[in-house]
Parts: structure tokens; C-alpha cells; sequence
């Protein structure tokens, strides 16, 4: 080791302390856009696997980053609702498959999604344990939700209610666990799956008690298709297989409201008929194509990410600027020390060079520590970024 | 032999001269450089080790003229041919005594042998700071620093010494102790020691003095 880069070290490590916080400090706005970067794409990448294995989406007309938020990564936004009568048009018209999904309703903080046994297939579901949905009231839980609740076939859930002061409206529904999914690093991971009538039972659009021909004494009035009976009578906020025939709907069904539709067109003639049924502004649905919304997202995403690496990068110059200023200031203050060392006869350019050196040496350091973070990051981007979109 | 003629230096923009005729110091020699302080006396030393340039006159160390020589060689003579003891040591606070000492030869490009390492430590037992070998010269008394400071200078084994104040730190034991070594080195070596002092008890030591009040005026 030459005399100039050995002296270098000594300095360092007698001054590693110091050294560390500058070379963190300056790893940190060197590894910042790095992350950011891995950060984007990753989160690219776990949302466009999603958007690309969906063709069609379906849903009330309006903000068609909400449709897509809802059905696909089942963050609720506010959408309008579409009926059931809406979906069973679609379904008749015969130019696609069809999945109804109602992503309206939540438990412990967890989407509900009321949907048809279809969707498992289309997203390619499996089952880690227990069986699937047979009946009302039943759920499975993505694994996400197992996990983190410590849920398994057999327990049961709450459905959560909606507003607090509703009296009139949605009752906390206690749902049988049948099963737990396989784990796919997706939104499915953190979703609840329930049956659409369950769906229904939650919203009110159903329910059960007691049989108000055993309890007549309950009854306050008698109409020809209604009876009117006083608070004694039970309603049930479980379906067992004791009182599920008690559990009946009212009203039309094909007035039942749902969050979107899933549409797998036969083939692309159907999916461009299918795009142009709804093209009509006078059309109160309509149809988007996911990848196309997602790129649309994602190039406003870029623009973000552009200004933030700006903005990094202007920070980067600042602490570089800083740092030149500390390594300035502290040679201004070992003056006596160079002063020495040239007068013991060290030549100006092994002075230079032990500059230079301590220099490259919190240089080195801040990469390597930038480097470390950055690849911490990349091991670890995927799991944070599931964890940032449930 | 080190030597100096009609020698001639002035700050600029200051009364102060500093005027040497003829000044010689033979191999093996040593002289004392006496006055009060601000007489100029490490003024005359940074002249006679070449870190100061004199306007004229010429010093000579053995074959080499000290004043023809560029700064480049200079400053590599400086650092092969001369042991300096500063007045405040001019010690680096992050290395231990050991590098310190041995900081010069590192510079110098010289192999540090095994049996150089040893030399050197047997210097530093010689100046009773061999148990602070792997200190940190920061963790060491005024004494014991002065003492690090002399070894660094007779370490690569200098022909000439310049020493300005090399005991102002140290005990009366110590004093001796360090000037016996610094006699004892020129008179093995055949070197040249020039040192500073104001120590009245240290002129018995010194055949030849030298008052650099002779050699000034303002």
C-alpha cells in the first residue's frame, strides 16, 4: 500500500465514525432514486400481470381508474352501482363470459368480494386447506387474510358494518370460514370471497328469523304478499344449516346492485362488438380495456417518477456539494498536519493524494452502502410492494 | 559537514535580516543555536534544512548545495538526508507511535525489513516509549510526545539533524537521556546535529555555540 493511501486509512478508520455518517449520508441520496426506481417497477410489474390477464372490465360510467382499482386490486373506490339485470343483458348476448364481482363491503379491514364460483377458475385459484363456498354465508380468505388474522377453515368472520349511526342498514354478518386460498401475490391474497348472494345478505337485500307462522303472537299485520311483526321476532345474523331456510330475498333480483363485471370475450370480433356496445356516451355503463388504463396510469406514474429523480437528483448535488464543503473544512483544519508532512519533505503529490484517497475511500463506502440498500430493496420490493397495495 | 556562506535573508515587507558569513558544522559535530525568543533562531533552521529560500548565499550539506537544488529535490533530500525535531513535534494525533516513527520511510518508499522495524524499536526503547508502541500518539503526555517526535527524526537514520528545542518537555533524567542519544547518533553516524535551545545546562554538551543575534538586526 502506497504511503498516501495508507495514511488515508488510518485517518478513516480513526475517524469512522464521522466517516460512516458521511458516507450514509451521502449512500442515502445515492441509493434514494435507485429504490424509488426498483420500487416503480415492481409495483408495475405486480399491477400489470393483473390488468393484462383481464380483458374487459364492466361498470357504471365514470372514473374508469376507479373501475379498475375496484374489480381488480378490490381497492373500493366510489363507484356507482350496476344491476344484476345489466349483467344478465351481457351475459344473453352470448359474446363473452361473464363474472359479476360486488366489492362494496369489507371485514376487519379486508375486502369482502361477493363473486361466482368462475372467478377461482379465471384467476386460477386453489385451495391450501379446507373446502370452497357451498352455501349462504360462507367465505374463503385469500392467504394474506388467513395469515395476518390467524383465520382457518372452521373459524368464523364478521363482515364489518359500513356506517355506525345506520341503524336501517347493513348488519355485521358472522361468515364460516370453509377454506383458505393458495397464496398468488396478488390482490387475491387480501380478499374475503363470498358468494354475490352473501354479498346480498350483508347489503340487507336478504335475511332470516324466526318463522312468524310458529310465533303468532308476534305478528302485528297480515297483508296479502307481507306480514308486519313486532321486534320479538329474531333475526338471524348467522347462517347455520338450521335456519337457512329461514333466510329468503325480497324485491327483484335482477335490481340487485354489484360493483363490475369480468367480461371474457369469445374472441377479438366479440371483444370490439362488445367495446362498441358501449361506446355511446348515452350509455350508462361501460367498458374498459384494464391494460390500457393501467398504461395510462403508469405513464402518469412516470411523470411522477421523473419529477422525483429531478428533484433527487437536485438533492444529490446539494449533498455532494456538502460533502465537498466537510472534506474542504477538514483539510482547511489539518493544514498544520500537510504543512508538516511537506516539511518533512512528503512531496505536494502525495499530499494530493492522501486527500484523494479519503476522498475515494467515503466515496467507495457510500456506494457500497447504497449498493447494499438497493439491493436490499430489490430483494425485498416485492413483499413491500403487496404489502403498500393491500 | 554542513556549511554556510555570506548567507542572506529578510521577510518581505519585514526590518528583520538575518546575515550569516561563514558557519560551518563538521561530520560528527554538533552546534548549539542560542538566543531569546523571536531572535530568528528557527528562522536560521528552516534556512539551513531548505524550507526557507535566502535571497543569496549558499548552504551546503556534505557535496550538495542546498540553495541550487530545485524544490522537487529538495524537498527528496529532505526527506532521505535530514532528521527535523520540531519545537511543537508536528506529530499526527490518528496514527500510534509506531507509525509515526516509522511515517518517513513510508514516504521515502523505503522497504520497512523486519530488522528495520526492529532498529527502530530499539530506538524507541532507547527513549523509554517501546510500551506506548501501539498507542496513539494523542493519548501521550507532552514528554512522552517529545520523545516520539526525536524518534521519527533518527529513525531513517538522517546525516544531518536539526532540532529546535528537542528537551523543552522533558524531566532533567529525560533531558540526559535524549542528549546522550543525540550525541551518541552523531558520533556513530558521522552526522551533523544543529539544535535550538535555551537550556544553559545542555552547553557543557556543545563544543561550539552560536548566539543568532549576531546574525540579525531590525
Amino acid at each position: 500500500m502506497s504511503a498516501a493511501c495508507y495514511l488515508a486509512w488510518r485517518y478513516v478508520a480513526r475517524h469512522r465514525w464521522q466517516t460512516l455518517l458521511l458516507a450514509g449520508a451521502l449512500a442515502l441520496v445515492i441509493a434514494l432514486p435507485l429504490c424509488l426506481r426498483v420500487l416503480v417497477q415492481t409495483t408495475e410489474l405486480a399491477m400489470r400481470d393483473r390488468a393484462v390477464s383481464t380483458p374487459q372490465l364492466l361498470g357504471a360510467r365514470g372514473s374508469a381508474l376507479d373501475l379498475m382499482l375496484t374489480a381488480l386490486y378490490f381497492k373500493r373506490q366510489p363507484l356507482m352501482p350496476i344491476t344484476m339485470k345489466q349483467v344478465q343483458e351481457l351475459r344473453g348476448s352470448g359474446l363473452g363470459k361473464v363474472i359479476p364481482l360486488d366489492v362494496r363491503f369489507h371485514a376487519q379491514e379486508s375486502p369482502i368480494v361477493g363473486t361466482e364460483m368462475d372467478y377461482f377458475g379465471f384467476r386460477g385459484l386453489r385451495l391450501a386447506s379446507g373446502q370452497m363456498i357451498t352455501r349462504l354465508g360462507d367465505c374463503v380468505l385469500g392467504a394474506r387474510v388467513a395469515q395476518m388474522r390467524g383465520l382457518k377453515p372452521g373459524d368464523a368472520l364478521f363482515s364489518s358494518q359500513e356506517q355506525v349511526f345506520d341503524i336501517a342498514g347493513v348488519y355485521p354478518l358472522k361468515m364460516r370460514i370453509r377454506g383458505v386460498l393458495a397464496a398468488n401475490g396478488t390482490a387475491d391474497d387480501d380478499g374475503i370471497f363470498v358468494d354475490l348472494k352473501t354479498a346480498w345478505l350483508i347489503q340487507g337485500l336478504a335475511h332470516g328469523h324466526d318463522d312468524v307462522a310458529t310465533t303468532r303472537d308476534a305478528v302485528l299485520k297480515t297483508e296479502s304478499s307481507n306480514t308486519v311483526a313486532n321486534a320479538s321476532v329474531r333475526m338471524f345474523n348467522e347462517v347455520t344449516e338450521a335456519n337457512l331456510s329461514g333466510f329468503h330475498f325480497h324485491g327483484d333480483q335482477a335490481a340487485y346492485e354489484i360493483s363490475a363485471v369480468i367480461v371474457i370475450p369469445n374472441d377479438a370480433k366479440a371483444e370490439a362488438l362488445l367495446a362498441g356496445r358501449f361506446l355511446n356516451a348515452a350509455s350508462s355503463l361501460q367498458i374498459i380495456r384494464p391494460s390500457e388504463e393501467f398504461d395510462a396510469l403508469m405513464s402518469t406514474l412516470f411523470q411522477l417518477q421523473t419529477l422525483a429523480l429531478a428533484v433527487m437528483a437536485i438533492a444529490l448535488g446539494a449533498a455532494l456539494t456538502v460533502t465537498a464543503l466537510v472534506f474542504a473544512l477538514s483539510f482547511r483544519l489539518r493544514r498544520r498536519e500537510f504543512a508538516t508532512l511537506a516539511d518533512v519533505g512528503v512531496s505536494p503529490l502525495a499530499l494530493s493524494l492522501t486527500k484523494l484517497f479519503e476522498a475515494v475511500i467515503v466515496g467507495t463506502l457510500a456506494m457500497l452502502i447504497a449498493a447494499s440498500l438497493s439491493l436490499l430493496v430489490q430483494i425485498y420490493a416485492p413483499s413491500w410492494v403487496r404489502w403498500l397495495l393491500a | 559537514m554542513i556549511s554556510i556562506t555570506d548567507l542572506s535573508f529578510a521577510y518581505p515587507g519585514s526590518s528583520f535580516r538575518l546575515q550569516v558569513e561563514s558557519l560551518t558544522v563538521a561530520a560528527g559535530q554538533s552546534l548549539a543555536l542560542l538566543g531569546p525568543s523571536g531572535v530568528g533562531k528557527t528562522t536560521l533552521l528552516r534556512l539551513m534544512t531548505g524550507l526557507l529560500q535566502p535571497n543569496s548565499g549558499e548552504v551546503r550539506m556534505g557535496a550538495v548545495s542546498l540553495t541550487c537544488l530545485h524544490e522537487t529535490e529538495r524537498r527528496a533530500f529532505r526527506l532521505s538526508e535530514v532528521g527535523l525535531v520540531f519545537q511543537d513535534f508536528a506529530l499526527l494525533d490518528y496514527l500510534t507511535v509506531e507509525e509515526n516513527i516509522l511515517l518517513p520511510q513510508r514516504f521515502a518508499k523505503e522497504v520497512l525489513t523486519p530488522v528495520a522495524r526492529q532498529a527502530t524499536r530499539g530506538l524507541a526503547e532507547r527513549l523509554e516509549i517501546d510500551k506506548h508502541w501501539r498507542t496513539l500518539v494523542g493519548q501521550l503526555s507532552q514528554g512522552e510526545r517529545q520523545r516520539v517526535a526525536i524518534a521519527r527524526a533518527l529513525a531513517h537514520r538522517p546525516r544531518y539533524l536539526f532540532a529546535d528545542e528537542p528537551t523543552a518537555s522533558l524531566d532533567a533524567v529525560r533531558r540526559e537521556l535524549v542528549m546522550d542519544l543525540l550525541q551518541d547518533y552523531i558520533r556513530d553516524n558521522e552526522s551533523c546535529l544543529i539544535m535550538v535551545t535555551h537550556d544553559k545546562e545542555l552547553m557543557s554538551r556543545f563544543p561550539v555555540h552560536s548566539k543568532v543575534e549576531d546574525f540579525t538586526s531590525r
